[in-house]
């Protein structure tokens, strides 16, 4: 957004609470890697230039890659500099942060939609006796006692732990319930290539039917490896992780889980077919069949007759809990009606209409479906950039004290 | 090409509710209810008539009767079918409504469905003969014939959406609360 607004000549500061790249320098897992191969790094007149177009880069990787383009555009950052607190005020907004106020004709949040592990209330009935993290506090097996592991949720960041930590010679447990099924490479290209290129990536907000499902949706069960692997439910059962049902509840010291872990695994199959069969159509038409492989179809999901139904936390066999339940935006600060009963942001494709000269980047299918990835930005940044010129050259400036 | 698909579902009606009541959530707290009365032995009958829901209380058109008992191998008299049948009844016809819906709403036009299920119980466990043995069902297998105008693709994704949505399918499979008290 900043590269974008000085295009346009638009006086801005970039506020950041820590360094530049701050939530991938403290707030990731030591091994994580982009699920989005390199070549899909796009900003605006800036890309991977590296070695390695088609890899993944690694959590080092991408925090030079951030920092890089901050010194490369010169983006006016203020590192060190939390907001605490946004007000509206006649004309604009008035933000206290720790290095004072600062005041302001418009408003862009780019804070994400991250920034708190969200775990379910049921954690609170967890015997103190099992340790619990989160995707936020877990950063490598080292951390973990020997012995068996519960992991809640199969999501990337829920498949991706339960295959580290299963390699790490510990017992695995993992807990599915609505999960998104995506194979790494399809008929010889990334399954982003596809993804890109179809279309699908680039689907506009205000055609998506159900809007808020798309927003929901978990983010798919992917992973950036050198050998391009494809993390399914399959190769981690194949593998010795043993897959429940959705955790449902934890009564008396026991975990329970759902009965309907088929159903999940059938939906998740199905859905993941219609996206290969919507790829395979635009192949066709595009006539570029000729260009990719041949057409693949993957072996459905194994779902064993009947799955284990509860585990007895105090027993000693689960010695750790990973939460992989999901992450939610943290708007305390943010002092303005514009948030939901759930303390999402309303927005209007990240205009957030009901406070005028606020924007958002960055949330889940913001105006596309990439909004989230890193090459979604610029298209979302240049569209909300040119609303935002558009309103700072009618609203009437206020001088400011 | 083109024509009416009709499967009896009113799912306009469905998807103004669902809208509606996106707005108006306390209007969507529904109250089911259930009323039974021994007769004698095992044999007792149930009825269903009052409910609440859209901020009111409701009542069906008619009272609904249900008479349940044990079989004659558990020596009894037979008068109705077991309470493990009719949990099995309330599954089936969950997820067979569930699937006129969806297809209705996916113009899907249906000619027949039928479910036949199988519940495994060992009566060890309601027998309290053996501590490890459960009360209730290991296993509860549905076999779904659908004969519709659609690939067999879309027929499987009809089944699926319908267990995703189905109240009866989630009280089985996920754990519920019930608080049982004497007044």
């Amino acid at each position: 957004m900043s590269r974008v607004l000085t295009e346009h000549a638009i006086d801005h500061v970039v506020l950041e609470r820590g360094e530049v790249a701050n939530s991938w320098r403290q707030e990731r897992w030591d091994s994580l890697r982009l699920l989005t191969p390199n070549w899909l790094s796009r900003l605006p007149g800036y890309a991977y230039a590296g070695p390695d177009p088609d890899g993944f880069m690694n959590l080092p990787e991408v925090v030079n890659f951030i920092a890089g383009y901050a010194d490369e555009t010169s983006a006016p950052v203020r590192t060190h500099t939390t907001v605490t607190s946004v007000r509206s005020v006649e004309g604009g907004y008035q933000l206290a942060t720790e290095q004072g106020q600062i005041s302001c004709r418009s408003l862009v949040l780019a804070t994400g939609a991250n920034n708190s592990p969200r775990v379910p209330d049921l954690h609170r009935a967890v015997p103190q006796t099992v340790q619990c993290l989160t995707a936020f506090s877990y950063r490598n097996t080292d951390q973990l006692p020997s012995g068996g592991v519960l992991i809640v949720g199969a999501a990337a960041t829920g498949v991706q732990l339960a295959d580290e930590i299963h390699r790490s010679g510990r017992p695995v447990t993992l807990c599915v319930g609505e999960h998104v099924r995506l194979p790494r490479t399809y008929r010889g290209r990334d399954i982003l290539w596809w993804m890109e290129n179809s279309g699908v990536w680039n689907q506009r907000y205000d055609q998506i039917e159900d809007l808020e499902r798309a927003r929901r949706l978990p983010s798919p069960q992917l992973v950036g490896t050198p050998e391009h692997s494809t993390l399914e439910v399959n190769s981690l059962s194949g593998g010795g992780i043993e897959i429940v049902g959705k955790l449902a509840a934890v009564r008396d010291g026991r975990a329970l889980f759902s009965g309907g872990l088929a159903n999940q695994l059938a939906l998740a199959d199905l859905k993941m077919e219609r996206l290969l069969d919507t790829f395979d159509a635009w192949a066709r038409d595009s006539h570029i069949d000729s260009e990719v492989g041949p057409v693949e179809r993957f072996a459905p999901t194994r779902a064993p007759p009947s799955t284990r139904l509860s585990l007895d936390l105090r027993s000693g066999e689960i010695r750790t809990i990973v939460w992989a339940t999901g992450y939610r935006p943290d708007y305390r600060w943010l002092n303005l009606p514009v948030l939901t009963p759930k303390e999402e942001l309303r927005h209007d494709g990240g205009v957030v209409t009901e406070s005028p000269g606020m924007y958002a980047l960055g949330l889940p299918v913001l105006r596309r479906r990439k909004s989230t990835f890193i090459n979604g930005a610029e298209a979302d940044a240049r569209d909300l950039a040119q609303h935002l010129a558009g309103y700072l050259a009618v609203a009437p400036p206020v001088p400011f004290p | 090409m083109g024509h009416i698909v009709n499967n009896g579902v009113n799912v306009d009606a469905l998807l103004a509710a669902r809208e509606a009541l996106k707005n108006a959530p306390a209007a969507g707290e529904f109250t089911w209810r259930a009323s039974c009365k021994w007769l004698n032995g095992t044999h007792a009958r149930s009825t269903v008539q009052g409910f609440r829901g859209l901020g009111e209380e409701q009542t069906h058109k008619s009272e609904f009767s249900f008479d349940t008992d044990h079989p004659q191998v558990f020596a009894s008299e037979d008068n109705g079918a077991t309470p493990v049948e009719v949990v099995l009844v309330g599954l089936a016809s969950c997820l067979t409504a569930g699937i006129a819906a969806v297809a209705q709403n996916r113009g899907i036009q249906l000619r027949s469905v039928e479910a036949r299920l199988e519940g495994k119980m060992n009566i060890a466990g309601i027998l309290g003969i053996d501590g490890d043995v459960r009360n209730g069902y290991d296993n509860i297998k549905v076999t779904f014939h659908v004969d519709a105008d659609a690939s067999k693709k879309d027929i499987e994704a009809l089944v699926a959406q319908s267990q995703k949505r189905s109240a009866v399918f989630d009280i089985i499979t996920n754990p519920t609360n019930v608080t049982v008290e004497v007044v």
